[in-house]
């Protein structure tokens, strides 16, 4: 399918437009480039490195000239294989385009290019009291055009939305190499929301080269609990019981004692190893708002049975607890020599079912699954820990997470809650649309990307195997841990 | 009636019962839509009867205007072409509502004010203080794009629509998006239809994400002797660290129009800022709000009575069925810029608009968006002609400041005269291509969105 070496005139027209420090192709550059944080791997034929729009114009047209598939890359730290050139062809990574082109404090607007590493725009902002809500837990590397492409979410998304909600006006270049504009810095343009179209359509309508997003000034108060659990049903009860209250928490995560044993080993969060579930929860706002949402939240896990529950004291042991958290798969990572992670998600109520299904499963097929996820809005990451050497555990693992997306689905959820859709789940998307919707999906992204030469075979499955749950061919690239670990 | 509109009638009664079908052109007054007058109304009971009728509309290229209460049929452009009523109005159950995961599904013609009832059971709520909400269905809601004071907090329907299932040009059902709260799985076709006034799809099912009705709200009116030092409290607000549901600039008419026996009267500016929360977060906002509103020289700062939760917001969401009720040729102008440009925005229409001798109320969002009502005191070419020149001119000033202006509301026949659309914009072809991927024949109510969609 991907041919490894690049047609000599395509590489000269490259490089005559970027400089040859601008455009890698030796087999040994390309070997960063051949995968991203999730479990698919393909080669791409170069990897190219444009500054400025016209660049990033005048490789689309390039690609388009010689007929070459053409895919889009942040810091590749996606989990879908959004960045993957799964049919090879020119990467375009935005690397160098990584500058933060206007602060507008007063608006509380930001003009960045796609390359910006996500933290480092919240920290740019943030001696004006802003920070760009979208966090990520890859947000120390993830790259602000990712998550544009991706829509991505983060353990903050229950109370300042995902990154669509932050997002007013796109510089893209399409493929047919026009530069088109989307959106304003001014709310409600008038016509179609292309913007609102563009964002999570990950990478397959155009690449972006320019981002206008909201600023969102910090809480003057923010509060984190760490509730410990004897009982996963407990805690999973005391997630729906706080929002039943009225309650919105910044954060609302959860943890089961599978996943605390291996963090703690790893990062010293002060979890303790004998618990079967915590729960971080932050709130925040006004002091008088956070000191008595946090109150509230506190009563809500004792009258669930938390044994024990703990308010951070200071900034320091925030950010430890929040170390425990976005590290987690980090530390999981170390168990194995392979894991797999999910993105389902489901109604929040059904957590407490969903998790004893989702525990029966890993019995069934002999694995040890460790929960880890955003339970205040029902999304789910259950971790597989499995050896993708061995065919046979392979196939468990593929079949196992299979079962658990069908029981999401069963309860009225979703196969992807913040990871994409990619080249990963494409063929889960017949479980939850029908042919018309994919039909009407694939028509929609061809009038921006008629030939499919712009990051192919992704989100929407291929004509062939609708519908149809398969395990990949032996053939395929096996599932790696390696990826950068994010969710 | 015609024979043509008989055998359409005819038609559609075998499609979906007679008793759903209105046909005598004595009744299908309250459909019409700029003088335009549709053959039939039909009134489907289901998506599947929505789809069939849209199939029949497609097969005889009968152009389908779908509606709900028919509150906002005066916004947009007039249909270039007007066979069919779809009067969604049959479509109005919930479809499920679950209070702990926070999601609700409703059938598109469903009013606001039953999703309020069942949502108030269990203190819930959409946070859609709109204009009309009293009446208005949510397909109409969310097809015409109408805005609330409370966008401040909550956004608007594009950030908590989960979902929605439509019937396309084709006459085929087809959905984006879901029911759970975090979901990125296909594209997002909805946040197209919002706002698209049924251009692209008729709507059948709307899934919303459902918020905790706040336990208690305040609502503070400050007044000012000028715009700007109305306009800097905003900007005093966005400073701080509090977070109001709603801030509003309400300008001297607009507040004489909505004055009520508790809001103070006043010649001035107000600014009328809506909170929620505890009593000791409701305390502080007060106290902090009336600092800030004293440092920009406030004449006045009171609180308003709140007798009901959210009774401010939606009071101010009345502005433009009041603005429209005050001049038999209110030209409503949406003007949105980012918030430091409030200023120059008003002070150019109200500029623009006194030199033509037009009277005009405005409210200002303080997200940056400006309702501007241009009220003639007579609906004769005479005003036309001042309204033209005053809308020309501020849409000329408008281009330099890289905003957004549309003229959502203004009589019918004056449609075609006035730029509704605003400013020509570069991205309308992608626009068109793309409605003719969801309505290639062109019968989804043709000619009433940008550019003649």
């Amino acid at each position: 399918m991907a041919s490894t070496t690049i047609d000599p005139r395509l590489l000269r027209d490259l490089q005559k437009l970027l400089g040859r420090d601008g455009v890698l192709h030796k087999p040994e550059a390309l070997l960063l480039y051949e995968y991203d944080g999730s479990v698919e791997t393909a080669k791409p034929d170069c990897v190219v490195f444009p500054r400025t729009t016209e660049d990033v114009a005048g490789i689309v047209r390039l690609a388009k000239q010689h007929r070459v598939p053409l895919v889009g890359r942040g810091a590749g730290t996606g989990l879908s294989g959004g960045a993957i050139a799964r049919n090879g062809g020119i990467v375009t990574s935005f690397a160098r385009m990584n500058r933060i082109l206007e602060v507008d404090a007063e608006n509380q607007r930001a003009r960045v290019q796609p390359g910006v590493v996500n933290s480092d725009l919240s920290l740019a902002v943030e001696h004006f009291g802003l920070h760009f809500a979208p966090d990520p837990s890859s947000q120390k590397a993830c790259t602000i055009g990712g998550n544009v492409s991706e829509n991505s979410g983060g353990p903050h998304t229950l109370a300042y939305g995902v990154t669509t909600n932050h997002v007013l006006a796109l510089e893209v270049v399409l493929p047919s190499g026009e530069v088109a504009h989307f959106g304003s810095g001014a709310v409600d343009p008038a016509g179609y929301d292309l913007t609102g179209l563009f964002v999570g359509s990950e990478g397959t309508f155009g690449l972006v080269t320019e981002i206008t997003v909201k600023l969102t000034r910090l809480p003057e108060a923010t509060k984190t609990l760490l509730a410990i659990y004897d009982s996963v049903d407990d805690a999973t009860e005391t997630v729906v019981e706080i929002t039943a209250r009225g309650i919105t928490p910044a954060a609302c995560e959860m943890m089961d004692g599978w996943t605390i044993r291996a963090v703690e080993d790893y990062v010293h969060a002060g979890f303790p190893l004998d618990c079967a579930a915590v729960l971080l929860i932050e709130v925040d706002g006004l002091c008088e708002a956070a000191e008595y949402e946090a109150g509230e939240v506190a009563d809500v896990c004792r009258a669930h049975r938390a044994r024990e529950v703990r308010l951070a004291k200071d900034a320091r042991e925030r950010d430890l607890l929040w170390k425990g958290r976005k590290n987690a798969f980090g530390a999981v990572g170390r168990l194995s020599p392979t894991y797999y992670t999910q993105d389902g998600v489901i109604p929040r109520t059904k957590l407490p079912a969903t998790l004893r299904r989702v525990s029966e499963i890993g019995a069934k097929y002999g694995f040890s699954i460790g929960n880890i996820f955003h339970a205040g809005d029902g999304n789910l990451h259950p971790i597989i820990l499995f050896d993708a050497r061995d065919p046979e555990q392979l196939r468990k693992a593929v079949a196992a997470s299979d079962e658990i997306i069908q029981f999401c689905i069963e309860v009225g959820g979703s196969i992807t809650g913040e990871h994409g859709v990619g080249m990963e789940k494409d063929r889960l998307m017949p479980l939850l649309f029908s042919e018309a919707d994919l039909d009407l999906m694939r028509r929609v992204r061809d009038v921006f990307n008629p030939e499919g030469l712009l990051n192919p075979a992704k989100v929407l499955p291929g004509p062939k195997g609708c519908g149809e749950i398969h395990v990949r061919p032996a053939t395929e690239p096996t599932p790696a841990s390696t990826g950068p670990a994010s969710a | 009636m015609t024979t043509a509109s008989t055998t359409i009638s005819a038609r559609m009664a075998d499609l979906i019962g007679a008793k759903n079908v209105i046909a005598d052109p004595a009744s299908l007054g309250p459909y019409e839509i700029g003088n335009n007058v549709p053959s039939v109304a039909a009134r489907p009971e289901s998506a599947e009867q929505v789809a069939e009728i849209v199939r029949f509309a497609a097969a005889e290229k009968q152009a389908i205007v779908p509606c709900g209460a028919r509150t906002k049929l005066a916004m947009g452009a007039p249909p270039a072409r007007y066979d069919i009523a779809l009067d969604m109005t049959g479509l109005h159950r919930i479809v499920a509502y679950d209070p702990g995961d926070m999601t609700l599904s409703v059938e598109a013609g469903i009013p606001l004010r039953n999703i309020e009832a069942a949502l108030l059971d269990q203190r819930q709520f959409l946070p859609l203080a709109v204009p009309f909400a009293e009446h208005a269905t949510a397909s109409g809601t969310i097809a015409s794009g109408v805005d609330s004071p409370l966008r401040q907090f909550y956004g608007t329907a594009r950030d908590f629509v989960l979902g929605i299932e439509f019937v396309t040009g084709h006459g085929t059902a087809a959905k984006s998006g879901g029911r759970v709260v975090k979901n990125v799985s296909g594209y997002d076709l909805h946040k197209l239809m919002i706002g698209a006034l049924g251009t692209l799809g008729v709507l059948t099912k709307i899934n919303f994400r459902t918020f905790p009705l706040p336990a208690a709200t305040r609502a503070v009116a400050a007044t000012f002797d000028d715009a700007a030092h109305a306009i800097d409290l905003r900007h005093a607000i966005a400073r701080s660290p509090l977070r109001p549901l709603a801030v509003e600039i309400l300008s001297p008419s607009a507040g004489a129009m909505l004055v009520g026996h508790d809001l103070p009267a006043s010649r001035g500016w107000f600014v009328i800022v809506s909170f929620a929360g505890t009593a000791a977060v409701l305390d502080r906002c007060a106290r902090d709000l009336r600092q800030m509103a004293e440092q920009h020289a406030a004449t006045s700062v009171a609180p308003l009575a709140e007798g009901q939760i959210l009774a401010a917001p939606r009071r101010v969401a009345k502005f433009i069925p009041m603005a429209l009720a005050a001049s038999p040729a209110a030209t409503i102008l949406k003007l949105s810029v980012v918030p430091t440009g409030i200023r120059a925005i008003l002070d150019t229409a109200a500029k623009t608009a006194d030199a033509a001798q037009l009277s005009w109320a405005a409210l200002a969002r303080g997200v940056g968006v400006v309702y501007f009502a241009l009220l003639p005191a007579e609906r004769t070419e005479d005003s036309l002609a001042r309204v033209t020149r005053a809308v020309r001119e501020i849409f000329a000033r408008f281009a330099a400041a890289a905003g957004n202006a549309t003229i959502p509301w203004c009589p019918p026949e004056w449609k075609a005269a006035l730029p509704i659309w605003g400013p020509a914009r570069a991205d309308l072809a992608h626009m068109r291509a793309l409605k003719n991927v969801f309505d290639p024949h062109g019968i989804l109510a043709p000619g009433r969105f940008i550019g003649g969609i």
